[in-house]
């Protein structure tokens, strides 16, 4: 990818990438999001620290494709009583780097910071995590192979987290 | 006992159909609960799967209370209280590991894995002191049923078997899931923190009356099976063991349909491994009916609840604060069987899960509705003209009938009761 593209075109794709991922999120536009990813995607929340194995140990969201749609519909019945009023959420996306490690398939690393503010029925939660990309460039666009949200919080106890993080 | 009526506080609270919300949200019942019922009765604390090696240790609890479960070097399980006998610092602050002493960070006081002191820091000062006199804190009888470790602070009472009464036969029901007759417990913990009472979460556990409504989302787009299983068709039961114990027996329903793993929503053909297994275990007919009947969906009065392909673990931080710890459960000897009880479970339980997102939502959301003061009670009156006696005396009735509630009610009552 570097070679075709300068870094700095390419870390401004990204960078859009993240920014409207995150306002889709906020916006609670779940279809949009879906159509960020990839056919084979996952998407990763570890429990208990960011280096569990996933096919061993418990994790708060460990989905494949299939498992985000399903995700996905749940939300859009308007039944997921959690979600239902949808949480008011904002977030800031920082530090986003391009990490040097090159997937073998030609996927794009990145990595961010998230702060995200949820308002719901509960309370007012404050969210931190660091975010694990790989981006692939799909017919010209750039969508999530993978993402891995590690929440600064994940061996304590947590509040329900609906949203989508 | 309130000396102008003659009635004790908990006859005025507790009635046979109803309870006051009070029970809920007022801190002074709650401080006493966690006298009378976390430090007297039976809790569950932890597997023995979890410290397979000896010197193996994780930290627990029991409500509020930090609690180290070691096995020592002997192969004994302890449960020790996480306080230095000095001045109460914690003297564990890693959530496992495999440690033949604990020193305090503070004074370096050193405790072996069994609670006893066996040194202090510059002993001179201390001469004539009796070291056995400053062991850590223990839990004071531990006892196990099939490798679930219960502890219980009452030196006296009831021993876990008689607690545990016709409940025990559930463990016995869910270990034989597993071809080498053991649950083991290594998938690792999420733990979900809810603002709400847990007697929300205890409550909510056996009640068969909410599923239908509370989990419509995610029925309507997996298209589950399990839904009927809590229809109003249902032959479903639930089933009140007396002391606090309380089951949903979906047996009825999945023996009329007669597929062996249906329970799972699985097959034999898709778990071939496990199927084979299964039958050179226990033979080939009664694996079959092991198959069909599927694992027990059971709650362990005051807080293990077993939920059929996980594991829950109820912890109460304060009146309305409470964790709920969870985790697959997995059977030895059936690695294909596991991965998908993993995966189920990653999939519906924890602060993500299809499932206890919103079952949480409804704790969160009761606990602030009963702070209103008016209607002051709570109606839990559903089947009780219907509700009858099985086979072994215990009082059943239909899957959505509140039979649960009022056996958990009036087994609390006669524990928060002064004798
Ligand atoms: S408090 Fe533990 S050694 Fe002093
Ligand atoms: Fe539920």
């Amino acid at each position: 990818m570097l070679s075709r593209e300068s870094s700095a075109t390419l870390m401004s794709a990204i960078t859009a990438f993240l920014y409207r991922e995150a306002r889709l999120q906020d916006e609670h536009q779940y279809e949009a999001w879906e159509k960020l990813w990839t056919d084979d995607g996952v998407y990763w929340v570890p429990a208990n620290g960011a280096d569990i194995d996933p096919e061993q140990q418990m994790s708060i969201i460990y989905d494949n494709r299939s498992r985000i749609a399903l995700r996905v519909r749940q939300l859009m019945t308007g039944k997921h009583f959690t979600q239902t009023p949808q949480s008011n959420l904002r977030r800031l996306i920082s530090n986003i780097e391009l990490m040097d490690e090159q997937p073998d398939n030609g996927d794009i690393a990145v990595a961010s910071n998230s702060l995200i503010f949820e308002s719901s029925l509960r309370d007012d939660t404050l969210w931190a995590a660091r975010n694990e990309y790989r981006l692939r460039h799909v017919d010209g666009e750039l969508r999530m192979a993978s993402k891995k949200v590690i929440l600064v919080n994940n061996d304590k106890a947590i509040y329900t987290l609906s949203f989508l993080v | 006992m309130n000396m102008m009526t003659g009635v004790s506080p908990w006859e005025r609270l507790i009635r046979p159909d109803r309870v006051h919300g009070s029970l809920y949200t007022d801190s002074e019942i709650f401080e006493a609960e966690l006298k009378n019922i976390w430090y007297r009765t039976w809790v569950y604390v932890g597997h023995e799967s979890e410290v397979p090696n000896a010197n193996d240790y994780v930290v627990k609890s029991i409500g509020p209370q930090s609690v180290i479960m070691t096995r020592d070097e002997q192969g004994k399980v302890n449960l020790l209280l996480n306080r230095c006998s000095h001045r109460g610092n914690q003297v564990c602050s890693f959530e496992r590991g495999n440690a033949r002493s604990f020193t305090c960070p503070f004074h370096s006081w050193t405790f072996a894995n069994d609670g006893r002191l066996v040194g202090y820091a510059f002993p001179d000062g201390y001469e004539g002191q009796d070291k056995s006199q400053l062991a850590l804190g223990r839990v004071t009888r531990v006892e196990s049923y099939r490798g679930f470790v219960f502890g219980s602070f009452a030196a006296d009472g009831p021993t876990l078997k008689e607690h545990l009464g016709g409940a025990a036969e559930t463990i016995d029901r869910l270990v034989r899931t597993s071809p080498e007759g053991e649950v083991e417990i290594t998938a690792g913990f999420l733990k979900h923190r809810v603002k709400a009472n847990w007697k929300f979460i205890l409550e909510n556990e056996c009640d068969g009356y909410h599923p239908a409504f509370v989990h419509t989302s995610i029925f309507g787009v997996a298209d589950s099976m399990i839904g009927k299983l809590y229809g109003g068709a249902s032959t479903a039961l639930t089933r009140d063991y007396g002391n606090g114990h309380t089951e949903i027996d979906l047996r009825p329903e999945f023996r009329k349909r007669d597929e062996p793993m249906s329970w799972f929503g699985t097959s034999e053909e898709r778990l071939p491994d496990y199927t084979a297994r299964m039958k050179t275990a226990y033979g080939d007919t009664a694996a079959r009916e092991i198959m069909i009947d599927g694992t027990p969906h059971v709650m362990i009065f005051p807080n293990l609840f077993i939920a059929e392909i996980q594991m829950f673990v109820i912890q109460p931080l304060g009146v309305d604060d409470s964790v709920q710890h969870v985790t697959a459960l997995q059977f030895k000897g059936a690695p294909d069987l596991n991965r998908r009880l993993r995966q189920q479970t990653m999939g519906s339980v924890g602060p993500a899960g299809f499932l206890l997102a919103d079952d949480s939502e409804m704790y969160e959301r009761c606990h602030r509705g009963v702070l209103a003061r008016n209607p002051e009670w709570i109606f839990l009156g559903r089947g009780e003209k219907r509700q009858r006696q099985d086979e072994l005396g215990f009082t059943v009735g239909h899957v959505t009938d509140e039979v649960p509630s009022r056996g958990i009610w009036t087994h609390y009552r006669k524990l928060m009761e002064p004798a």
